[in-house]
């Protein structure tokens, strides 16, 4: 038997730690999202897709401007000391994924922003002949099309990692403590923006690569989540009482039923037979994609902040 | 360089809340918070049963994951010492370092800012002892420099059998409790 009983209550800690709640799962799952769009729509750019086709790859660099303006709000929105908040900008502290994470957010701006510029909606270019001017240099040259179509898949990479690597490294709430975790958000992320393609794209062909894409990416989904419980279960006793939250444990339904059945299971089942030809493609497997995908960010933040270490040191004399 | 740790003996401490009353007015430490607590840990089977009582509080750990997780470079090592510290004119609220303490020592002032234990480092730095050790009426409580060997906390920890918290979280904390 082990008892401990403590005098603290502080608010937010005490009896389960609950110092992030929903701003952070929606930044996480909108950076997410939005570094999916960033490799997604680079992808098509970088292979030569023209501005004057339907392709999807054209439009979501403005859509991601707007989502990770919206996670970012959400960010902000957590902050306890909004006003400092310009303080994240007065250093760089290479030890902090928090840090690195914000420098990275200013980074992705110019990229969308650059990308964007390829093909900029008819009533802005009407309105502002100097972006449509800019516009149209940027397409005269292959190379500078090439070259963002490359940096904003780089970019995507590295904010798809980042959201992942931030909870990785807090080590003090064993359900994070997973080396798989930025690799599940990077994919979690490509494979909602995937989804989002194939649930708004115009282009018929592209809708059908995006959801073979989607399936792919949600069967390494699986996959990386079978690594991560191994991962735990052959870890320390913390880290196989943080897995343990979810087989049996207080997330089991919102894991097994949410995120793996709905989120993954069975969209990946409608798209497999809708890329056969067995059923149509509608957009309630994408719509349950993106679904899990956000629910699976408030499922780790909340799952990790659960989790914590057994003491052990007190031992009996 | 000095290292500043606390040495608690838990043969002595009998859990009277002395410590948590001098450090919540030594500190102006805000209504429903508490910079340091007891903790009440019984182990073993009935009737074995062993029982340990701990006045606990930030480990100013020497590999301090609240520091290096700070984006701003609020929470910080303050020297000479060791001890760790949070600028409240540098935190954002962004509670990466709560979230990065296994001991979960830290909390979010009502203004807005990261709180916790200073090791009451202006009373130190005059000489004087933290609160709540000063106050402790059963002597349980030690502070002083582990870089001196002369010191009454390296005497204690060279004499006595002692553990630390969670160390196999490897933040190599500077609370040791005698037993």
């Amino acid at each position: 038997m082990q008892e401990i009983f403590i005098t603290r209550h502080n608010h937010l800690i005490d009896p389960i730690l609950g110092v992030w709640e929903w701003q952070i799962p929606i930044y996480l799952f909108l950076g997410g999202l939005v570094a999916g769009m960033m490799i997604i729509s680079g992808y098509f750019i970088l292979i030569g897709k023209k501005p004057n086709t339907k392709c999807s790859c054209f439009r979501m660099p403005v859509l991601g401007l707007i989502a990770i303006s919206a996670g970012m709000f959400a960010l902000f929105l957590d902050l306890e000391h909004k006003l400092y908040v310009w303080r994240l900008y007065t250093t760089f502290e290479w030890m902090s994924p928090m840090s690195w994470g914000a420098w990275i957010l200013l980074l992705v701006y110019p990229i969308l922003a650059l990308t964007a510029l390829i093909r900029i909606p008819e009533e802005l270019a009407d309105k502002y002949p100097k972006i449509k001017s800019l516009s149209s240099k940027m397409n005269e040259k292959p190379f500078l099309l090439k070259l963002s179509g490359a940096s904003s898949m780089i970019t995507g990479g590295i904010l798809g990692m980042y959201t992942g690597v931030l909870l990785s490294t807090l080590q003090a709430r064993p359900a994070w403590n997973s080396s798989m975790l930025w690799v599940l958000f990077l994919v979690s992320g490509l494979s909602s923006a995937a989804a989002l393609v194939h649930m708004i794209g115009k282009e018929e062909e592209e809708r059908r690569m995006l959801a073979k894409a989607d399936n792919a990416f949600l069967i390494l989904e699986l996959m990386i989540l079978v690594l991560m419980m191994i991962g735990f279960f052959t870890s320390t006793e913390a880290h196989q009482q943080a897995a343990s939250l979810i087989l049996g444990g207080e997330y089991t339904v919102m894991f097994w039923v949410f995120i793996v059945l709905i989120g993954i299971v069975i969209p990946l089942i409608i798209q497999l037979n809708a890329v056969n030809h067995k059923v149509q493609h509608t957009p309630i497997a994408p719509m349950m994609v993106i679904l899990g995908g956000l629910l699976l960010r408030f499922l780790m933040v909340d799952i990790g902040q659960y989790s914590h270490w057994i003491n052990t040191a007190f031992t009996m004399p | 360089m000095a290292r500043y740790a606390m040495v608690i003996d838990t043969k002595k401490c009998v859990g009277c809340m002395d410590c948590v009353i001098a450090c919540k007015t030594e500190n102006n430490v805000p209504e429903g918070f508490n910079r340091d607590w007891i903790t009440y840990e019984t182990i073993g089977k009935n009737p074995d049963l062993h029982m340990e009582i701990r006045s606990e509080r930030c480990n100013h750990c020497d590999n301090p994951p609240c520091v290096y997780t700070c984006p701003t470079g609020a929470s910080h090592i303050h020297e000479p010492g060791g001890t760790i510290l949070v600028t409240a004119e540098k935190c954002i609220g962004c509670k990466a370092c709560i979230a990065s303490c296994p001991y979960d020592a830290r909390f979010v002032h009502p203004d807005g800012y990261v709180s916790k234990c200073t090791f009451c480092i202006h009373r130190v730095e005059k000489g004087e002892l933290p609160a709540c050790v000063s106050v402790c009426p059963t002597y349980c409580m030690h502070f002083g420099d582990l870089e001196d060997a002369e010191s009454e906390v390296s005497k204690l920890l060279q004499s006595r059998k002692y553990h630390t918290l969670l160390p196999e979280a490897g933040t190599k904390p500077q609370i040791f409790y005698l037993t």
